[in-house]
């Protein structure tokens, strides 16, 4: 049988770095074939060379048989591939109609093109079970179904082939079901999934194949049926792996931080954060689960003291003393600090470091006045030192605190930032995202390094997408949706099912009629 | 996937690219010397002579030029570290020229020039910075856009000078374009005064002053909590929160530096060099202050040799017009235009291909040293 991809000795070098070495892929249609490797492995630039954004240096790629050089992403979509982005390609203020005809009107008038867009949606939806009401908004989807129109759009241009990359990051334990029905019938209709993820229980469920990527080159490709999740993270990092954190029980303290109906509109008068109300205590750690968007970065920018809550109060009780910030008490992150609370940003690029500075200035970001970095002016010695020190203990690489930053791979930097908060050994802890885009070698150390901090005293609030690292770590969990806490569970009672049902509900009376609104186009989606 | 992408040398980035460009432009230029009818290498040869000249003040002239073109070019590289393009250093000057005016009007013959000068450089400071500040807290607390508000204060300083010169100041009470000499007991000697080893020029002290002020404005940026703090803010205002940094406070405070920086202008030009107040005496420094600093890439060194380079073409051009009566002063400005052109405006013309020949040349050498070892 041909397979519907082959690619033979696939080279992409970005300057000195080979982000691709060498790759051999064969993937047969109608399967699902399933990529992983860390971050860093090469993965997303090899479908990226797929799809046509990058050329390769050298190497051949065979779409059904027939050798092809893919110019640009048009023309992979002319050979039938199609893609799914990790961050969606859709125009929010459109119709979902809209959006799957964007850049195939066929001509200047719309009105012709929207009733053969629609007839031809009818068949795809029919055909695959896909359904999406083709004239809601698409801003007013859920998540789930937004990836859906995605995969609309790509059927829509004759997809044959799929590439997903990292579908599920998004999405709730209960999504993620619902999408590998569709990609199981999509397979059942003759459609190939190229999956790229690096959770490995989805490998495990969904991919009939896996390939295994590691520092560039392809290390092994493997029947699903046949491998372990166990062997499949050996094969990644290249060597044995703990997934399972090892912890002893807490032993919580007082407690640090109290909030107290704590409610956040933002600029555009959406309300973020509703009536939150939680405690934490010295030696633990607490997990805050839910999807991404629901309210998790603005608590957490709140209590950093970066952004000013419309009510509600928070205390911090600290070495340094007891303080309540009520709505109009001014602070800002560098008082926080001051009060012992160390800030792992969730998005770091965007937070947590300035790209252009050298890491030894990132190093001190946000503690840049202690006397320790000099005095009065700014002493470089001391700064170098001092971030030798962190990217020692944390293993930054290369160990170079004049290069920099944005030369440092998004790993290494989100190593530095963890370094620069932990090691300061903060009263309260914020961490947001602590793993994401590390790899699992590293994450091994800083789940390590979270758990000594508790072990230390140090109380823990911990905002993470992972399921698995939320449960793994914390010792109690709270969840949150829609700006709520819609639940409060034991960690080790727990499973993702209770949890992701958590992250959905809205436990809330007057919150009911805005349930309904947006149950319903779910519930139709899966009728 | 993050590639690590290799930097091209130092010297191929703030030596030889500018080299470039500015052959580039010399030789745009020659076709507009030849269009009039002239020899450009004979041009040239004027202009470099005019400019560097010993025996009739040639040198001494460039360096004149240069002390304005030091303060204007840091006042808008202080504001570009803090993310924020500060147009105005013209009308920053001009305001500080009347405290020069105030200062001297009011105490040139009761104080001579020891004091007179401290004085006259914390005057200058203060009106600048004053001038720089309103647009700072105008952006910072209202929002309003600084490349607007510094463009707008330009022409409400320009106005208020002028009339404040005539009304006021001019020695003839009305019509006249300039005040009265300052008592010269008052005023620092030029170079010339001091050492008669230095040939006639507008050259004065001042210069030590820009060279003090330049090293001060790299420590104040690499060096101190608040050039962190500017630089955090220009960089990512968001990281600067994320910092604990009041953004709206360095942006007033940033754009009050940069005002005295460009105030500071006003003790060469007006205090020392002119001693008197004429009207529209910053003559378009504080906009040239742009193109200084866009060529010394925001570093005072970088800044002090293009200041250098402006303050050259200033004088070689005066002369060229001197020398070659067909070359007008127009023509001259159209040569220093292209050579602002082609070092700011175009920058990456030259830039983005010879750093990317370099970097993949770096790539190249370093494959084969792999594929050696």
């Amino acid at each position: 049988m041909t397979p519907a991809i082959e690619l033979s000795s696939i080279n992409k070098q970005f300057g000195p770095v080979w982000a691709n070495r060498d790759i051999d892929l064969k993937i047969m249609p109608g399967t699902i074939h399933g990529i992983v490797g860390e971050n860093g492995a090469g993965k997303s630039t090899l479908m990226s060379i797929l799809y046509g954004f990058y050329t390769a240096d050298s190497g051949d790629i065979h779409v059904n048989g027939r050798k092809v050089t893919i110019r640009n992403s048009h023309h992979a979509i002319d050979l039938g591939i199609g893609m799914v982005h990790q961050h969606f390609m859709l125009v929010e203020t459109f119709t979902v109609l809209e959006n799957i005809m964007l850049g195939m009107e066929g001509g200047s008038l719309l009105f012709k093109a929207r009733s053969r867009a629609r007839k031809a949606l009818e068949e795809i939806t029919e055909k695959y079970g896909l359904n999406v009401d083709p004239d809601a908004l698409v801003g007013e989807l859920p998540v789930g179904l937004q990836q859906r129109v995605e995969i609309l759009k790509a059927l829509y241009r004759g997809a044959k082939v799929l590439i997903l990359d990292e579908p599920t990051s998004v999405l709730t334990p209960q999504e993620t079901g619902q999408l590998f029905e569709i990609l199981r019938t999509l397979r059942s209709q003759g459609v190939t999934v190229l999956i790229i993820t690096h959770k490995l229980k989805e490998i495990m469920a969904i991919t009939d194949n896996v390939s295994v990527m590691r520092g560039g080159c392809m290390v092994a490709h493997r029947q699903t049926s046949e491998t372990s999740t166990t062997e499949l993270a050996e094969l990644m990092v290249g060597r044995t792996v703990l997934l399972q954190v090892d912890k002893e029980v807490a032993v919580p303290g007082r407690t640090r931080l109290k909030v107290e109906g704590l409610s956040y509109t933002d600029e555009r008068g959406v309300k973020r954060l509703k009536d939150v109300s939680f405690h934490v205590r010295a030696g633990e750690i607490l997990g805050l689960a839910g999807v991404t968007g629901n309210g998790q970065s603005e608590l957490m920018k709140v209590l950093a003291g970066s952004l000013p809550q419309d009510s509600g109060s928070f205390t911090l009780d600290t070495s340094n003393g007891v303080y309540t910030f009520n709505v109009n008490d001014y602070r800002d992150a560098a008082m926080m600090r001051d009060c012992s609370v160390g800030h792992v940003p969730e998005n770091r690029l965007v937070q947590g470091v300035v790209k252009s500075f050298p890491a030894s200035e990132n190093a001190i970001l946000g503690y840049q006045n202690k006397e320790e970095y000099g005095s009065p002016l700014l002493d470089p010695a001391k700064i170098v030192a001092a971030t030798e020190e962190m990217m020692e203990a944390y293993d930054v690489r290369p160990r170079l605190p004049g290069l920099k930053t944005a030369n440092f791979s998004g790993g290494n930097q989100q190593k530095l930032v963890l370094a620069r908060e932990m090691m300061k050994e903060p009263e309260l802890l914020l961490i947001g995202q602590p793993t994401r885009g590390v790899d699992i070698g590293a994450i091994e150390a800083i789940h390590r390094n979270l758990i000594d901090a508790r072990d230390k005293g140090a109380a823990v609030l911990l905002v993470s997408v992972e399921l698995d690292e939320i449960m793994s770590l914390s010792d109690r969990i709270i969840v949150m949706n829609d700006g709520m806490i819609t639940g409060e569970v034991n960690a080790a009672d727990t499973n993702e099912m209770e949890l992701g049902l958590l992250m959905t509900s809205t436990n809330r009376k007057d919150d009911e009629a805005m349930a309904t609104a947006v149950e319903t186009p779910k519930a139709e989606a899966v009728a | 996937m993050n590639p690590v992408m290799a930097e091209s040398p130092a010297w191929v980035r703030v030596a030889l690219i500018p080299f470039l460009q500015l052959v580039l432009a010399l030789a745009i230029s020659s076709l507009v010397v030849l269009i009039i009818g002239e020899d450009p290498i004979h041009a040239f040869q004027v202009m470099i002579r005019g400019a560097t000249n010993t025996d009739f003040g040639g040198i001494s002239n460039t360096l004149y030029y240069a002390t304005n073109f030091i303060f204007t070019g840091l006042a808008v590289a202080v504001a570009f570290h803090a993310g924020l393009f500060n147009i105005g250093g013209e009308g920053q000057v001009y305001v500080a020229g009347l405290a020069v005016a105030l200062l001297c009007l009011a105490l040139d013959s009761t104080l001579n020039a020891w004091f007179m000068a401290p004085l006259i450089i914390i005057g200058t400071a203060l009106f600048g910075a004053i001038w720089g500040a309103v647009p700072g807290y105008l952006q910072a607390r209202r929002g309003s856009h600084i490349v607007v508000t510094t463009i707008m204060f330009n022409y409400i300083a320009m106005a208020f000078m002028s009339y404040m010169l005539v009304e006021y100041i001019s020695k003839l009470g009305g019509n006249s374009t300039d005040s009265r000499y300052w008592n010269a007991e008052a005023v620092i000697p030029k170079m010339h005064e001091i050492s008669s080893s230095f040939p006639y020029s507008l050259l004065n002290p001042t210069i030590l002053l820009a060279l003090g002020v330049s090293a001060a404005v790299w420590v104040l940026i690499w060096r101190t909590r608040l050039g962190f703090a500017i630089r955090t803010v220009g960089s990512n205002p968001e990281a600067a929160k994320y910092a604990g940094i009041d953004a709206g406070r360095i942006i007033i405070i940033t754009m009050a530096i940069s005002g005295a920086l460009a105030g500071m202008m006003a003790v060469n030009e007006v205090y020392a060099a002119q001693s008197r107040l004429i009207l529209n005496f910053p003559n378009g420094a504080g906009f040239m202050g742009i193109a200084v600093a866009l060529m010394g890439r925001n570093h005072p060194v970088g800044i002090v040799f293009a200041a250098l380079l402006f303050g050259a073409m200033n004088q070689g051009g005066t002369e060229l017009q001197f020398e070659i009566p067909s070359i007008s002063p127009q023509v001259v400005l159209v040569i220093q235009a292209l050579v602002v052109f082609f070092t700011g405006a175009l920058d990456q013309l030259l830039r983005g291909p010879i750093e990317n020949w370099f970097q993949r040349r770096a790539i190249a050498r370093s494959q084969q040293a792999a594929a050696q070892g």
